[in-house]
């Protein structure tokens, strides 16, 4: 409190609070540089977050083991009903930053630049499309050639907010997808090898000749993978970065409900990436302990603020204005 | 006063005596000893407990179908184990196939021929790689291993791609990847428990075999091997109790399938490596489909060790005719 008042900075104290969280891994980088910047500006207030997935941030801020939870996947109303139960209180789901997931590759000639649309991609993950010179591909990327070899596909063996971001879309594109397999942070795959982490799917593609696989977009730009452009839904072909990420999330802003609860996959808007989604803070309306709630209200507030400023040099989009402004408004509930 | 000091003196005496007795340790140690073996039945029936009540709701739902049902879907909520249990088996049977004549070949020669200075270093060299993480086997496996098979592979096909076991398009990883990794993961539990038990057979036995003019191989093979059998196969099933719960290296090379396949080259997956990747994202339905897993796990290593027991008993009677 004294260093915070040395340097000016204009900070609110709080007791000597500990906060801890757990949730999805994905946003675990970006949270980490958020708690020690927050830290800067508050010396009193120490966040701790585990990156234990979704399901378990889910069912840890539901039993009270933690102060609030992180996840990639939407809360189904069921976990959200158990939340009440357990809790007496709502909670809140609120976007924090997005991200993708993104198609990559390994066709021996096929350096970079692939195109693939809605039918290519849940054709081949549903085995309907079994070679890569097939014209539901080739259509797509005149002038590149494309071999006459057998598709080795590739997924995640492994629950995670990635497979509930790629699945979702797959189920919007494709009936056939939703009825035989759905969305989830592990489905039933109709075929292909699976691997452990975006690293092992990453390896596997790497080591396999014909293979498509899909990872988040930082990893693959860390391991400098080709990935796909891909047919989003006002019919253009879109490479995924942070811009078409953010833009998908913009979207959506007009159609955003209250309880913030909707997918990003598939959205409109001629820039938008649409295997996009959003990775959500839990933060309960209410919290046991009232100093807690004030500092966790107080650092979600800065998040969604001036701390959206360091999501972009770590490679995760920022949110769209019109999203963090509604978020904001809904954050005066904490308590 | 003189006649009752004595009674006195005995009484503390006696009472000294059974202080003393627990205080110079036996009785510590044997409470202790005590503890120690009970626990070991406590907590593996607190483990089955956990495992049978937390597994209700799939054991209700789908009863004896989840050991026989191939499906499995957690979008829809429906389970069953048995390309799990497959993978299981076949990745440890190919696993002891290539380690039980390796990890034999080898224990013969490190404690019959090979002079003790060379035996003792390879031993300190295989207990080395004992105690090496499983996930390192796992990184050999993807990075050593399965880039290997990938050449190998091709000539295998080409002599015996006529065998189902060998047909059928192979991506390198594969149930054969991880019934090889696991191979090398488990010979040297085989090597250094079988030295250990060949070593202890006494020399008058073989020095008589010797005397009565067998070679060197007839003595090892005829007197030794026999008499030490109880303790190498013991060391076995002990190998294969670790290729059957081996979560981290399969999972890495065994690509992560759950289908039931007649080739060795086809992906598969096992029980152990579902539950580590499912687990913490699983809820609900899907994570009693996991705990039962489990349990199946647990009751097949203890059909194996009884299998295990019975093998040994069988052949200490034929011994004994």
């Amino acid at each position: 409190m004294t260093i915070a008042a040395a340097l000016g900075l204009s900070a609110a104290a709080f007791a000597q609070t500990q906060i801890t969280g757990a949730g999805a891994t994905f946003p675990n980088p970006i949270y980490q540089k958020w708690f020690s910047e927050f830290r800067k500006a508050h010396g009193d207030v120490q966040i701790n977050y585990q990156a234990i997935g979704s399901g378990g941030g889910i069912k840890q801020v539901t039993m009270g083991t933690v102060d609030f939870g992180a996840s990639d996947a939407i809360m189904t109303d069921q976990q959200i009903t158990e939340f009440k139960a357990a809790r007496k209180t709502n909670i809140l789901a609120l976007p924090t930053v997005a991200g993708a997931a993104v198609a990559t590759y390994n066709i021996p000639g096929v350096a970079s630049g692939l195109n693939l649309t809605a039918e290519a991609l849940s054709g081949i993950f549903l085995g309907k499309i079994t070679k890569w010179n097939d014209p539901a591909i080739a259509g797509a990327n005149k002038g590149v050639k494309l071999p006459a070899a057998d598709i080795v596909v590739v997924h995640r063996s492994d629950g995670s907010g990635t497979t509930f971001c790629w699945t979702d879309y797959l189920a919007k594109v494709s009936p056939e997808w939703k009825s035989k397999v759905g969305s989830g942070a592990s489905v039933n795959w109709p075929l292909g090898l699976g691997a452990k982490g975006n690293d092992g799917v990453a390896g596997q593609v790497k080591q396999t000749p014909n293979s498509i696989g899909y990872v988040e977009l930082i990893y693959a730009e860390n391991q400098k993978m080709p990935f796909a452009n891909v047919k989003n839904a006002a019919g253009a072909f879109v490479k995924p970065n942070l811009a078409s990420i953010t833009a998908a999330a913009a979207g959506v802003a007009k159609t955003m409900p209250d309880d913030f609860r909707i997918s990003i996959t598939n959205a409109p808007g001629k820039d938008a990436y649409p295997i996009s989604t959003f990775t959500w803070l839990l933060v309960p309306e209410k919290s046991a302990d009232a100093n807690k709630g004030k500092v966790i209200k107080a650092f979600v507030e800065w998040a969604l603020g001036p701390g959206q400023a360091f999501a972009e040099p770590m490679t995760f989009a920022r949110l769209p204005k019109e999203v963090l402004a509604k978020e904001l408004k809904a954050l005066a509930k904490v308590q | 006063m003189a006649s009752q000091a004595p009674t006195l003196q005995d009484t503390r005496a006696t009472r000294v005596s059974g202080l003393r007795s627990f205080f110079n340790m036996d009785g510590v140690a044997q409470a202790l000893v005590w503890v120690a073996g009970w626990a070991i039945v406590a907590i593996t029936a607190v483990l089955v407990f956990e495992l049978w009540m937390n597994s209700a709701e799939t054991r209700q739902k789908f009863g004896f179908d989840f050991l026989f049902s191939t499906t499995w879907d957690p979008v829809n909520g429906d389970f069953g184990a048995l390309p799990f249990i497959f993978g299981t088996l076949a990745t440890s049977a190919v696993a002891l196939i290539i380690a039980v004549p390796l990890g034999i070949g080898a224990s013969i020669f490190l404690a019959e021929l090979a002079p003790p200075r060379i035996s003792d270093a390879l031993t300190f060299c295989i207990e080395l790689l004992a105690a090496v993480p499983s996930v390192i086997f796992g990184l050999i496996g993807i990075f050593v291993l399965v880039p290997a098979l990938q050449v190998m592979v091709p000539w295998l096909k080409a002599g015996l791609g006529f065998l189902p076991i060998f047909s059928g398009a192979f991506y390198g990883v594969s149930i054969l990847s991880a019934g090889v990794v696991l191979a090398v993961m488990i010979v040297p539990f085989i090597i250094s428990i079988s030295r250990e038990v060949l070593m202890a057979v006494p020399r008058d036995l073989r020095e008589a075999a010797l005397a009565l003019g067998a070679t060197q191989w007839e003595s090892t093979w005829q007197v030794v091997l026999p008499f030490a059998k109880v303790g190498v196969i013991g060391s076995v099933f002990l190998a294969l109790a670790r290729a059957l719960g081996e979560t981290m290296a399969v999972t890495m090379v065994v690509g992560n399938t759950p289908k039931i396949q007649a080739s060795l080259l086809a992906p598969g997956y096992s029980i152990a490596a579902v539950i580590a990747n499912e687990f913490p994202e699983a809820g609900g339905i899907q994570m009693s489909a996991l705990i039962e897993l489990g349990l199946v796990l647990f009751t097949l290593t203890i059909i194996i060790n009884g299998a295990a027991r019975l093998l040994i008993l069988a052949t200490e009677t034929k011994g004994a005719k």
